[in-house]
């Protein structure tokens, strides 16, 4: 179910990252206010960008689980929230180590993109614990898929409110004129976008694939045990255990 | 603040995309992980099922099937 197209889209992936890199450094031109450190934000911006894309979908995923009531939707938002929450880590590593070379300082708390993305972060770093307190699947599910709506509406409003702020020394890369790129660093960077958000697909599709094939061997296992073994605990997890 | 000459701008940005590369070769190791643990429950299956053939053949035969 969920393995369709992942052969294809690995491949992408893999062309696109290649891609993307030999364009940061043998294509994109030094900027001239920052020089080389600027190469970190082809990383770090697409890295945070995605996150915060895949926190809106595991919202998404969230609002179709109520909806249908389909224990597919739930795996979705778990992983996509799982992923966000993995290339949010290494967007937060990526920014500390731009800002320590360009302001001198591992981190700002003045700097409202910082702190909104760290609020963001931290939000969601309760999703798993969350989960985790619920032992009921269907209850587990259904505040999960809660959460992940109200915590995926929070995203645009922490990101309007941070573009509304009148003070920030953060650099913007996306904004109404362009974010003041030229044509060869815009392309890099929409390069460099497009490979993580392909390598996001992958990950999420390869995670969900293995989920899934976890989950029919352990029907399996248990149809077959029946006979020999009646009683098989399951296990205790944040994850869904059956679609 | 001054742009970094590039023999101080170069760790920096060799620290950031190490840390990206070092976070997606974790994640596949843990991958494997699962995958190998899959592979294991699956022989498990493959074992469970021969069993359960076996014992289905010896009530039929009445006599015991060799393995």
């Amino acid at each position: 179910m969920f393995a369709r197209g992942l052969r294809p889209l690995s491949a992408v992936t893999v062309a696109l990252l290649v891609g993307a890199f030999a364009l940061v450094f043998f294509y994109a031109p030094n900027d001239a206010d920052q020089g080389f450190i600027q190469k970190i934000f082809y990383l770090h911006v697409p890295l945070a960008i995605v996150a915060l894309c895949g926190f809106l979908a595991g919202g998404w995923f969230g609002v179709r689980y109520l909806r249908t009531r389909d224990r597919a939707h739930d795996l979705r938002a778990y992983v996509a929230i799982h992923l966000s929450l993995i290339l949010a880590v290494a967007a937060l590593v990526t920014g500390s180590i731009w800002a320590k070379a360009a302001w001198g300082h591992w981190w700002v708390w003045d700097e409202p993109t910082l702190v909104s993305f760290l609020i963001v972060f931290l939000l969601y770093a309760c999703y798993q614990p969350l989960r985790f307190s619920i032992e009921d699947p269907e209850r587990q599910a259904r505040t999960a898929s809660v959460f992940a709506i109200v915590a995926g509406a929070f995203v645009p409003l922490n990101f309007t409110a941070v573009r509304l702020a009148e003070s920030f020394s953060h650099p913007r890369v996306l904004s109404a004129t362009g974010g003041s790129m030229p044509g060869d660093m815009r392309i890099t960077f929409l390069v460099a976008l497009a490979a993580m958000a392909c390598l996001f697909m992958t990950l999420w599709k390869y995670e969900l694939t293995s989920k899934q094939a976890s989950m029919q061997l352990r029907a399996l296992k248990r149809r077959l045990a029946a006979d020999d073994d009646p009683w098989v605990p399951a296990r205790r997890s944040a994850a869904p255990q059956q679609l | 603040m001054p742009a970094l000459p590039l023999d101080d701008a170069g760790p920096y940005v060799a620290a950031a995309y190490l840390v990206f590369l070092a976070l997606v070769l974790i994640y596949v190791a843990i991958m494997a992980g699962k995958l190998a643990r899959l592979q294991r429950e699956l022989g498990e299956l493959t074992e469970l099922a021969e069993r359960r053939d076996r014992a289905r053949h010896e009530a039929a035969d009445g006599e015991p099937v060799s393995p």
